[in-house]
């Protein structure tokens, strides 16, 4: 599997193309936003009808990622389900691709802010958790070196003429904010005010994808200081 | 049959004017279900489809609305309000006119629910919405006639086609409405005729006097074209001595961005001070509107315009229309050298000015089909299924239906007369559920069927669809706003993609000034009024023509002659140095040059089939580099040929044009492009799939847009035989997609390919370059360009990129 390493208090870790984190060492992956039953939620509250695909969607590629690195503990951090209603709407099949996916592992709800998460879906429900020096909840605090989610970093790069967006993984020193998993989870463009706020400088975000690659995060320019007053043209 | 009333007949003559027999035409058949008038501009069109209207209401005595007219822009609207009025006021008549379009306030669409004028101008869009309310049918209750203006540009896109849905909607609700057309020249006016009436209701056509011959030229000039370039700036000075000579000039360009480039340039060198201004449609409307005012005030010698103004808006003493880059249509150009000399019998006058060599050919042949009467058509599709969703919901939210009615309304349609029962009830059920094969929140669908008649579950639901009303699509579009004047009126709108390629600092041309981008803030794009760069150029949601196909086949015959008399010397000289270079491409031969430029490798295929066919093979070819591993980037097609640019250069292209294997990919192809995906976007806006962005919910906090690209991918994924995939399949094949022209060229050529391998950008390639609309490929190219750009950002950062310690764990994707 494609990955790119991101050091946090001197652990590896491994930014998976998907959206997922690995961390050899512990065993441990670490998914964030799954925001199951997002359509539904959408569809009940009178908007628009999306495609009910989107819950098996994001389940399918969690367990694609959980076969492929095998981990002994899950993390789920925070927004697993898109409100406190959506767990009606995830179906038998659905809960039965969660149970395999959790048999013999150690899975974490963490609470989040669309959530209480889930109760009756096996595992643990805590607030947050700690793991060897990392701390993991769901919205960044100030308790770092930690990990969290929330926000659904998207980066955007000018590739030759053309834009490419993805979803992103944002660290620095202190911490690591993760994307969100979820087949239907937007998301906030990487430099927008909360983000700009959190990330310290040198931050770096890892674009997901095929080949997941490192690039720094744009800073907000200074702004001109050769002040020139421009070309008026007859405006009528 | 009516007679023209004596109170009629001095008004015309107290003007001096004499009826124009088509006018009496016009009222002699006033009885008419269906009437279409074709007529060039300034014929007193207008005045011809209001005449039996303004007639029957001038006794007095009609309650309530009786007239309803309809045009494509809302400066179209006001325009004809104005010329009504006069009429209205000097011959006293009891008519009372106003106009209703989304420029209209809430306080006055209110009042005009309540109590309807007797003409209500409006556009598409504004009906569309009118139709959608509870109390549409006591709103058209005295409806007599329909008015249509400028129909064939209606009748070119899906804004028509969601018209014509509304007009069966009003039939049904007035039996006796009668239905008039008016129509500039068009190349087939019986299709024109059968698109407006109910059918199957026969439609009498009536032929206006197409008055003398238009006075057209190509313009002369001192400087040669440039090889390639869309700006003419090289007719600059040409183009002011014009303008002197003239009293009032439009001058045209293809796109918006050309029409800023060159009105910024023709500033510089306007040193009498001519007053000249600009007008597009990515300008705020406070600024177009400033134009408009001045021009209808005769302050203006000069307006350098796009096809916002092409319609037929009157707007004074034009006397020149001055036409900037190639007339991909000929019956565009017929079109907008009408809007100039509104005189009736006096010759039209139209300069043509070519802005490259390529467009020279273009323009001499294009002047030969105008000469001819060679008028170019595509025949028009079955009305698209998105818009037929979009109706169902704007039906529903008016009251509730039974199927067997609205099927039977639906599809005395023309577009839709050929629809099928099973297709309608898929539309049904797509707008009622989704129309998943997962039926899985079946209890939060938005229709319901009680008792046989179709209701909206929830009544709030009528609100989202009347929000998302209408087929234009501009959701791309962000607002470019002065910084530190954030309540103030916004200069214009740039495309999505355009603002997110800015750099804080750079600057671009926005309505004539140069402007510098400092920050995106909240969906708005921040500037300041100092530019310290050289200006790049905004791109707009552009308007893009194709050339006719007739227009393609005359260019390739000239490229056949030995030597171009007709040409001017630069442009024959351009022709022989693409024969002495490379060769000029001939009708049953395939001419495909490969040259690197620019540190990509470049590849042109002159097919000569037309843009639709010309773009799918760009998709194809594509494709199938993609599977050889030949890293391509992207491509841009024209009528003439498509050029693809990528990592790896081409050395033999017969088996990627192999008709056995390119069929083949061709169905593989068709799913996962960046055309479908486009149009899968546009198609689940109309159908109601995913709410039109409206500006207010675009706050980049809110995670409120979904991603349609997400949507298609799941649709295709899970539910491959869902509506709208068969929709944006059939919206791409009518639109984008031509692969019986690619048949042709292949049949035509039958494997006589000519690859050429060269040095350097040829003669005949060079224009392709600056063509707008290039295609990008998302393939193993763009992760390859992502890693170097990564590597490179996080040098030119200072940053190790982890894996300099630790490679990467690359392994091929399972």
């Amino acid at each position: 599997m494609n990955s790119c390493d991101i050091t946090l208090a001197g652990q590896s870790l491994r930014a998976l193309g998907s959206g997922a984190l690995h961390w050899p060492e512990k065993a441990l992956l670490v998914v964030s936003d799954l925001h199951l039953g997002k359509a539904e939620r959408l569809a009940r509250r009178g908007g628009a009808i999306l495609p009910p695909y989107e819950t098996r969607d994001t389940l399918l590629r969690l367990e694609a990622d959980i076969r492929a690195t095998d981990p002994a503990r899950i993390i789920c951090l925070g927004d697993s389900l898109d409100d406190d209603a959506a767990r009606a709407g995830i179906g038998p099949a659905e809960i039965e691709t969660i149970d395999a996916m959790q048999c013999g592992r150690d899975w974490i709800w963490i609470t989040g802010n669309h959530d209480p998460a889930p109760r009756d879906l096996g595992g643990r429900v805590a607030e947050e958790a700690v793991l060897g020096p990392l701390g993991f909840r769901h919205i960044a605090g100030d308790r770092v070196p930690e990990i969290s989610g929330h926000y659904h970093p998207k980066a955007r790069l000018a590739l030759g003429g053309r834009v490419v967006s993805r979803r992103c993984f944002l660290h620095d020193a202190n911490r690591i904010i993760m994307p969100a998993y979820g087949t239907y989870t937007g998301g906030l463009d990487w430099t927008a005010s909360p983000l700009a706020d959190l990330m310290h400088l040198g931050a770096c975000a890892v674009l997901t994808g095929q080949r997941p690659c490192k690039v720094p995060v744009p800073r907000p320019a200074p702004p001109s200081t050769t002040a020139r007053r421009a070309t008026r043209r007859h405006a009528v | 049959m009516t007679a023209l009333p004596p109170r009629f007949r001095d008004w015309f003559a107290t003007r001096g004017w004499t009826v124009h027999p088509h006018q009496v035409d016009m009222l002699e058949r006033a009885d008419d279900p269906a009437l279409l008038l074709i007529a060039p501009t300034g014929g007193g069109k207008t005045l011809a489809g209001f005449l039996p209207t303004l007639v029957e209401l001038a006794e007095g005595g009609h309650e309530g609305l009786h007239t309803l007219y309809v045009s494509p822009l809302k400066a179209l609207a006001a325009d004809i309000k104005r010329n009504l009025l006069a009429p209205v006021a000097e011959m006293g008549l009891p008519i009372r006119i106003e106009d209703r379009t989304g420029d209209t306030t809430p306080t006055q669409r209110r009042r005009q629910r309540a109590d309807p004028p007797h003409i209500l101008l409006t556009t598409p869009e504004s009906l569309a919405l009118l139709l959608s309310y509870e109390d549409a049918p006591r709103i058209f209750a005295g409806l007599s006639r329909v008015v249509v203006d400028e129909i064939h540009a209606l009748a070119e896109n899906k804004r028509g086609d969601q018209l014509m849905l509304a007009l069966s909607r009003l039939q049904a609700l007035r039996p006796g409405l009668r239905r008039v057309g008016l129509s500039a020249t068009v190349d087939d006016p019986p299709a024109i005729a059968a698109y407006l009436a109910r059918h199957p209701d026969p439609c009498p056509i009536l032929y206006a006097d197409p008055g003398p011959p238009p006075d057209i030229a190509m313009i002369e000039t001192d400087a040669a074209p440039p090889w390639s370039g869309g700006g003419g700036k090289y007719a600059i000075p040409a183009v002011l001595d014009l303008v002197r000579r003239h009293k009032t000039t439009l001058i045209f360009h293809n796109t918006r961005a050309q029409a800023e480039i060159f009105f910024h340039e023709l500033w510089l060198q306007n040193e009498e001070g001519l007053p000249i201004g600009i007008h597009h449609g990515s300008l705020a409307r406070e600024q177009r509107q400033r134009v408009e005012a001045a021009m209808i005030a005769g302050e203006l010698r000069a307006i350098v315009c796009t096809g916002t103004l092409d319609l037929g808006i009157d707007w004074g003493d034009v006397d020149l229309i001055v036409q900037i880059g190639a007339p991909k249509h000929v019956k565009r150009l017929v079109q907008r050298i009408g809007r100039a000399n509104h005189r009736y019998n006096a010759p039209s006058k139209a300069i043509v000015v070519p802005a490259n060599r390529f467009e020279v050919v273009e323009c001499v042949a294009a002047l030969a089909a105008v000469r001819e009467g060679d008028l170019d058509g595509t025949p028009r599709g079955p009305g698209p299924r998105d818009v037929l969703c979009q109706h169902i919901a704007i039906c529903v939210a008016s009251g509730p239906f039974t199927a067997d009615a609205l099927y039977d309304e639906v599809t005395t349609t023309g577009a839709y007369a050929d629809l099928t029962r099973g297709s309608f009830d898929a539309c049904l059920d797509f707008v009622a559920t989704g129309g998943y094969a997962l039926r899985a929140y079946d209890q939060w669908q938005r229709l319901v069927e009680r008792d046989g008649l179709w209701q909206l579950r929830d009544p709030r639901g009528a609100l989202r669809i009347r929000q998302n009303i209408g087929t234009i699509m501009d959701t791309d579009l962000l607002k470019v706003r002065l910084r530190h004047n954030r309540g103030g009126a916004p200069l214009g709108e740039v495309e999505e993609g355009f603002a997110a390629t800015l750099t804080p600092g750079e600057t671009f041309l926005m309505g004539g000034q140069v402007v510098r981008y400092e920050s995106l803030r909240e969906m708005v794009v921040e500037v300041t009024r100092r530019a310290d760069r050289e200006p790049r150029i905004a791109t707009y949601i552009g308007m893009k023509f194709g050339t006719s196909i007739q227009l393609s086949e005359r260019i390739l015959r000239m490229f056949g002659q030995e030597d171009w008399p007709e040409l001017p010397q630069a442009t024959r000289e351009w022709l022989h140095l693409q024969r002495a270079r490379s060769k000029l491409p001939e009708p049953d031969r395939l001419l495909i040059e490969s040259f690197p430029h620019e540190g990509r490798e470049h590849t042109c295929i002159y097919g000569f089939a037309g843009r639709n066919a010309m773009q799918t093979i760009g998709l194809l070819l594509t494709a199938r580099m993609e599977e050889a591993g030949l890293h391509p980037m992207g491509f841009v097609a024209t009528d003439y040929a498509t050029l693809i640019w990528g990592l790896d250069p081409i050395t033999d292209p017969a088996p990627l044009l192999d008709g056995e294997n390119l069929r083949d990919a061709f169905e593989t192809w068709l799913a996962g492009n960046a055309v479908m995906k486009r149009t899968f976007k546009q198609s689940a806006v109309i159908s109601g799939l995913i709410d039109r962005q409206t500006r207010g919910a675009r706050k980049t906090g809110k995670q409120a847009t979904f991603s349609a690209d997400i949507l298609y991918d799941t649709l295709r994924k899970y539910d491959p035989g869902h509506l709208l995939l068969d929709i944006t399949k059939e919206e791409a094949l009518k639109g984008l997609v031509d692969f019986g022209r690619i048949e042709d060229m292949l049949a035509r050529t039958r494997g006589r390919i000519d690859h050429l391998r060269l040095k350097r950008i040829t003669p005949l390639s060079a224009p392709l370059f600056l063509e707008a609309g290039r295609v990008p490929v998302d393939g193993a190219a763009t992760e390859r360009l992502l890693a170097e750009e990564a590597e490179r950002l996080m040098g030119a950062a200072g940053l190790s990129i982890d894996t300099a310690a630790e490679p990467r764990r690359w392994r091929v994707p399972t």
